[in-house]
């Protein structure tokens, strides 16, 4: 059985995930930036860096807060000071979350599960874009729906390793494709040999809060 | 890099303070969120037009707004889509009953957070979506075209139909006419430099350009060693007439858009010779304008927008403005 003593989706658990996924980004932003100027414009990075430092400040604001107004001012700040497509999207991702059902009991693994499913369900529909379209969407989609078959699973840990390979599988699968949304699209065949960027951070985000979870 | 600059977290509050203060007969600069606004409330009943996206395109779009043109304008972060808020609140600051107009360039951030702004702001609203760059291929498959220097026509076109009383579905009706009878592309002779990032955001060669570029510095159609100005002009104006496929007896707007870096002789010599490619081709030059409207920060290069123009588009583009950047008739 998942024990208890875990925190899935406190609002202390989003502080500390935000500051690990911060040192994470910054320590690989460089490779995040060149990525974005081969098929972008190179302003991703400086994107997800402003919104995780916006998001980390919060930590005073937020910390005695209830998950769901914690999870609302998130989602506004992140809504109103990063810009661009990661600004809407992340947005769009926290302010769903703020909106799920019973959010003033504890949320267990299942129910952290739905909250990012039904997240990402909401910045598929904003962004418009879906699997294969060389977006951060190549990664978290199908990272969704593993989550989505874990939710009923006890043993968390063996499928967040799961989440954490397909993270990154899909991540690298972007390398490949010609992109037919975002800044990219624009390209045709000479956004072919480059991974997102989108899809890169999105997977280092991933990789370390699963991994955080698992180590805990 | 070498800019005017203090520190990077003020560097848009600064310059935009200053356009305020250099600018104060016309406009108001509202910060956090940040727009700027017409120094004049807008009338009653006319409709509101607000346009925006990411910085570093000056004086595109805040040094358009003023009387004949734009009601609003809402920058965000250099190359990045403003915030919905900054929509939100400049739309609630200058509606006055008729509705607002949103005037988007086709990039997915601006699409999005405009999409945002609009479904939070109350008031009625509608948008356009500019993509009059032909360098990239519009398919079903893509995101579409980049909207890019044709925006500006636009902004001015309907600007004057809003001034003479369209009402929200014309001024929509319009803009979409102006951006569907205009075509761009642009080249770059050296990159641009994001200040956030201190360095250029493409390597070119010293002998080389970038043919097709977008205005953020995105690559274009294909890398080629430079060629005298006549051969790149002839170049440009074949993929733009290719596209616009004007008629012999049609009236023309040519408009020689400057990147930043690029100095206006330059920009003048561009425009003769694209003047004499398009008189040997038998088609018309009635409109001019040349000089840096839509600029990719210190960019060298410059891009050719031809718009095909009727009685109305004429008698609009024509109409009094009075703005920072565009002034004539008033």
């Amino acid at each position: 059985m998942i024990k208890k003593e875990i925190e899935f989706m406190s609002v202390s658990f989003l502080i500390s995930q935000a500051k690990s996924v911060q040192k994470v980004i910054d320590e690989n932003s460089a490779e995040i930036e060149i990525l974005d100027q081969k098929i972008g414009d190179g302003d991703h990075i400086f994107n997800i860096q402003r919104g995780l430092k916006l998001v980390v400040e919060l930590e005073d604001a937020i910390k005695d807060l209830p998950l769901a107004k914690a999870l609302n001012m998130i989602a506004m700040k992140v809504l109103s000071g990063i810009g661009g497509s990661s600004g809407a999207l992340f947005g769009t991702f926290f302010m769903t979350m703020a909106k799920s059902s019973d959010l003033d009991k504890d949320v267990d693994f299942n129910k952290a599960c739905e909250m990012i499913i039904s997240g990402i369900k909401a910045m598929k529909e904003r962004g418009k874009a879906d699997v294969g379209e060389k977006t951060m969407m190549d990664v978290l989609l199908p990272v969704s729906e593993k989550l989505n078959e874990l939710k009923n699973e006890s043993e968390f840990k063996t499928g967040l390793n799961e989440v954490i390979k397909i993270a990154e599988e899909r991540m690298l699968s972007t390398k490949d494709m010609l992109a037919t949304k975002g800044r990219a699209s624009f390209l045709g065949e000479r956004a072919k040999g480059h991974i997102d960027p989108g899809a890169r951070s999105s997977q280092l985000i991933i990789d370390t809060i699963c991994k955080s979870v698992i180590n805990n | 890099m070498k800019k005017f600059i203090n520190n990077n977290d003020d560097f848009l509050k600064e310059s935009l303070t200053g356009f305020g203060k250099a600018h104060s007969d016309i406009i108001n600069i509202n910060l956090d969120p940040s727009f700027v606004s017409r120094k004049n409330k807008t009338k009653d009943g006319k409709v509101s037009l607000i346009s925006g996206g990411g910085s570093g395109h000056e004086p595109m779009h805040g040094g358009f707004v003023g009387h004949g043109m734009l009601d609003a304008a809402c920058p965000g972060f250099v190359f990045s889509a403003p915030t919905p808020d900054q929509m939100q609140a400049a739309a609630e600051h200058v509606d006055s009953g008729a509705g607002v107009l949103f005037i988007v360039k086709n990039y997915s951030g601006d699409i999005m957070n405009f999409e945002m702004g609009a479904e939070m702001y109350s008031g009625k609203n509608d948008s356009i979506i500019t993509n009059d760059d032909v360098a990239v291929e519009d398919s079903t498959f893509t995101t579409g075209r980049r909207g890019v220097a044709a925006t500006v026509l636009v902004e001015k076109i309907v600007g004057s139909l809003a001034e003479h009383s369209g009402s929200l579905e014309e001024c929509k009706k319009l803009g979409e006419k102006v951006n569907k009878n205009a075509g761009t592309m642009g080249v770059a002779f050296t990159s641009c430099t994001v200040p956030a990032a201190g360095k250029p955001t493409f390597d070119i060669g010293d002998d080389e350009m970038e043919f097709g570029v977008g205005i953020h510095g995105e690559p274009g159609r294909k890398r080629e060693k430079i060629q005298p100005s006549k051969t790149i002009v002839g170049n440009i104006l074949e993929a733009i007439l290719d596209n616009l496929k004007p008629e012999k007896n049609e009236k023309n707007l040519l408009f020689v858009n400057g990147m930043g870096g690029t100095p206006l002789t330059e920009l003048y010599l561009v425009y003769e010779d694209a003047c004499q490619i398009l008189q040997s081709k038998g088609i018309e030059v009635t409109k001019s304008l040349v000089g840096n409207y839509c600029t990719s920060l210190e960019m060298q290069g410059a891009s050719i927008t031809l718009l095909k123009c009727d009685d109305e588009i004429l008698k609009h583009w024509d109409a009094p403005v009075h703005t920072a950047a565009m002034r004539w008739g008033m």
